[in-house]
C-alpha cells in the first residue's frame, strides 16, 4: 500500500483496459486515499484507458466482451468518483440523452454506445427502449443535454427519427440540442434525410462523432 | 408413472416454383441462407435504390450452390418504395431457382406485395407477440397459405428469460390458431439468439427455451443465427459450433449463411448425428460432389 500516484495512475490505466473491475475500484479507494483529485484520477487514467479500448476496437485489435467488461470497470470507479466530482464542480465533457425509438425494444447496440460515451467522460442519460417523441422533448426539457441519441434497429422504426424531430421543432428544442442517430439500418443519408446533425456506424465512431460535435457547437456558441 | 408428455413434432411444408421443403424435428436442419439482404451492405444498397437488382443474381447462386434450402429475401432499404422492391426481388428470386423463399420485411405492405406474386407456399419473416402486428400480418398469412416466423417479444421488451417466452410463445400460437384459423404446424418460433458477445449466459436461456418449445407445442424453430457471433473474432467458428448445440436442443432451421462450407458442413454433420440423415446417405453424397468438383 505505498504506491505513487504515478504507478496507481498507470495501474487504473492498465486495469481497466483489460477489465478487472475489482482492482480499478481499489486503486481508485488508494488514489483518493493518498489524497489525488478525482479529476485527476478520471481525466488521467480512466478516460485516455477507455479511449485507447475504442482505439483497439476500431483496429480490431479489441472485441465487444472486451469493450463491455472495460466500461464496466470504469462505471464502478465512477459511482465513487462522481458524487466527489460534483462537489468540486468538475464539469464532463458533455451531457448525452439517449433512447432507443417508439415501437423499437433493442438496446444491445444502444447499451454498448452508453458504455464508451460514459467512457469517454459524457454524462448519459438513457431513457431505454420505447422512448416516445414527447418523452424526450420531456427528458431535454429536464436535463438540458448538449447532444440527443436516437437508435433505431429495424427499417419501420427508422421514420420515428422524423417524428422525434418535429416533435422537438414543435417544442422549440430543436436549436438547443444535437441530435445524433445511429443503428444496423441506419446511413449517412438517412441521418441527412431526417436532418439529424450526425450520425456514426458503431460505438466507437459514435464517441468521436459526439466530440467533434461539441466541438463545433461550442466553437459557433463563442464565435 | 408416465413420461411426460411431449407434444407431436409438426411439419412446416413450403414450396418454391416446384421444390418442396419440409421444416421438422424428424428431418434434415432447413438452412434458410440470409445473403439477400442489404442491410450493412452499402453498395448493394446503392443498387437498389437505383432500381438494379443484379446482384440478387449471384447471391442466388452462391447461396443454392452453398447448399441454402429456403432463400431469405429482405429489401429493408430506407427511402426506397420498399413494397415495389421487395415483389420485384420475390419475381426474379423465383426466376432463378424452385427454392421456396423466406419473405422478410417489417414493412406490412412489402410482405403482402412479396406473397401475391409468390408462387408456392412461402415462409413469411416475421410477427412478434404484438396483438397490432398479428392482426396486420397473420390475415395475410392465412388468405396467401403461407407460413410465418414469429418471435416471442412484445411492446415492452426482449425477454431474457425462457419462462417469459415461453408465455409470449403460447400467446402466439393460441392467437393465431384461434383467431387467425392458422395450423400450428406453419407457425415457425424464433427462440431469439442473442449475441454472445454481450452476454455470455444468454445462449444457455435460449436452448432452454428452445427445449421447453420443442417439448411443449412441437412447433419448428428458426433463428438469425449469425447473430450470435456478432462482436467477437473467429466468427464461423462459433457459427459452426452453435447451431449443432442448438439443434440438440430443437432448432429445425436457421436464417444463416449459406456461403461459408465451415458453417454449412457442421449442420450437415449434425444432422448424422440426430439422426436426421438416414445412414449418412446425404452426407456421403455431399462428399462424392465434393470429390467430383475437384477431380
Amino acid at each position: 500500500m505505498t504506491s505513487s500516484p504515478e504507478e496507481i495512475l498507470r495501474g487504473l490505466f492498465d486495469e481497466t483496459l483489460v477489465g478487472n473491475a475489482p482492482r480499478v475500484l481499489e486503486l481508485t479507494e488508494e488514489g483518493l486515499a493518498l489524497g489525488m483529485e478525482p479529476q485527476t484520477l478520471l481525466f488521467e487514467a480512466l478516460i485516455p484507458s477507455l479511449e485507447e479500448v475504442g482505439a483497439r476496437f476500431e483496429r480490431g485489435d479489441f472485441f465487444v466482451p472486451e469493450m463491455l467488461i472495460a466500461g464496466r470497470a470504469m462505471a464502478g470507479a465512477m459511482e465513487r468518483l462522481r458524487p466527489l466530482l460534483a462537489e468540486t464542480g468538475v464539469e464532463t465533457v458533455g451531457k448525452f440523452v439517449m433512447g432507443t425509438v417508439k415501437g423499437d425494444v433493442h438496446d444491445i447496440g444502444k447499451n454498448l454506445v452508453n458504455i464508451m460515451l460514459e467512457g469517454a467522460g459524457f454524462e448519459v442519460i438513457d431513457l431505454g427502449v420505447q422512448v416516445a417523441p414527447e418523452k424526450f422533448v420531456s427528458a431535454i426539457e429536464e436535463h438540458h443535454p448538449d447532444i440527443v441519441g436516437f437508435s433505431a434497429f429495424l427499417t419501420t422504426t427508422m421514420p420515428m427519427f422524423k417524428a422525434n424531430m418535429n416533435a422537438l421543432e414543435k417544442a422549440g428544442l430543436r436549436d438547443s440540442v444535437v441530435v445524433m442517430v445511429g443503428g444496423a439500418p441506419v446511413t449517412q443519408e438517412y441521418a441527412d434525410a431526417v436532418g439529424a446533425d450526425g450520425y456514426a456506424a458503431d460505438a466507437s465512431a459514435t464517441v468521436k462523432k459526439a466530440k467533434a460535435l461539441l466541438h463545433e457547437k461550442r466553437a459557433k456558441v463563442t464565435a | 408413472m408416465s413420461a411426460p408428455s411431449v407434444a407431436e413434432p409438426k411439419e412446416t411444408r413450403l414450396r418454391g416454383t416446384s421444390r418442396e421443403v419440409v421444416i421438422g424435428h424428424r428431418h434434415r436442419f432447413c438452412v434458410i441462407g440470409e445473403r439477400i439482404n442489404p442491410t450493412g451492405r452499402r453498395i448493394f444498397q446503392e443498387q437498389l435504390r437505383a432500381g438494379d437488382l443484379s446482384a440478387i443474381e449471384r447471391d442466388v447462386k452462391a447461396q443454392v450452390e452453398g447448399g441454402a434450402d429456403v432463400l431469405d429475401v429482405n429489401m429493408g432499404v430506407p427511402l426506397t418504395d420498399e413494397p415495389e422492391l421487395l415483389r420485384k426481388a420475390v419475381q426474379m428470386v423465383q426466376s432463378l431457382t424452385d427454392l421456396p423463399i423466406c419473405i422478410d420485411s417489417s414493412v406490412v405492405e412489402a410482405l403482402e406485395a412479396g406473397l401475391s406474386v409468390y408462387q408456392g407456399r412461402a415462409l413469411v419473416n416475421s410477427i412478434t407477440a404484438e396483438d397490432e402486428r398479428m392482426a396486420a400480418v397473420l390475415p395475410l398469412v392465412k388468405k396467401y397459405g403461407a407460413a410465418v416466423i414469429a418471435l416471442p417479444n412484445d411492446h415492452d421488451e426482449i425477454p431474457m428469460d425462457a419462462d417469459k417466452r415461453l408465455v409470449l410463445a403460447e400467446k402466439i400460437i393460441r392467437v393465431a390458431t384461434q383467431e387467425y384459423g392458422l395450423d400450428a404446424a406453419d407457425i415457425v418460433i424464433d427462440p431469439l439468439a442473442m449475441p454472445i458477445g454481450a452476454d455470455t449466459t444468454t445462449s444457455l436461456v435460449t436452448m432452454e427455451t428452445m427445449r421447453r418449445i420443442r417439448d411443449q407445442f412441437g412447433v419448428n424453430m428458426t433463428c438469425g443465427a449469425s447473430n450470435i457471433s456478432f462482436g467477437m473474432p473467429a466468427r464461423h467458428t462459433l457459427n459452426a459450433v452453435w447451431l449443432p448445440m442448438a439443434m440438440a436442443s430443437g432448432l429445425t432451421s436457421a436464417i444463416m449463411d449459406a456461403r461459408t462450407p465451415q458453417v454449412v458442413d457442421a449442420v450437415k454433420a449434425a444432422d448424422v448425428f440426430l439422426g436426421h440423415d438416414d445412414w449418412g446417405m446425404s452426407w456421403i453424397s455431399a462428399h462424392r460432389a465434393k470429390q467430383a468438383a475437384t477431380a
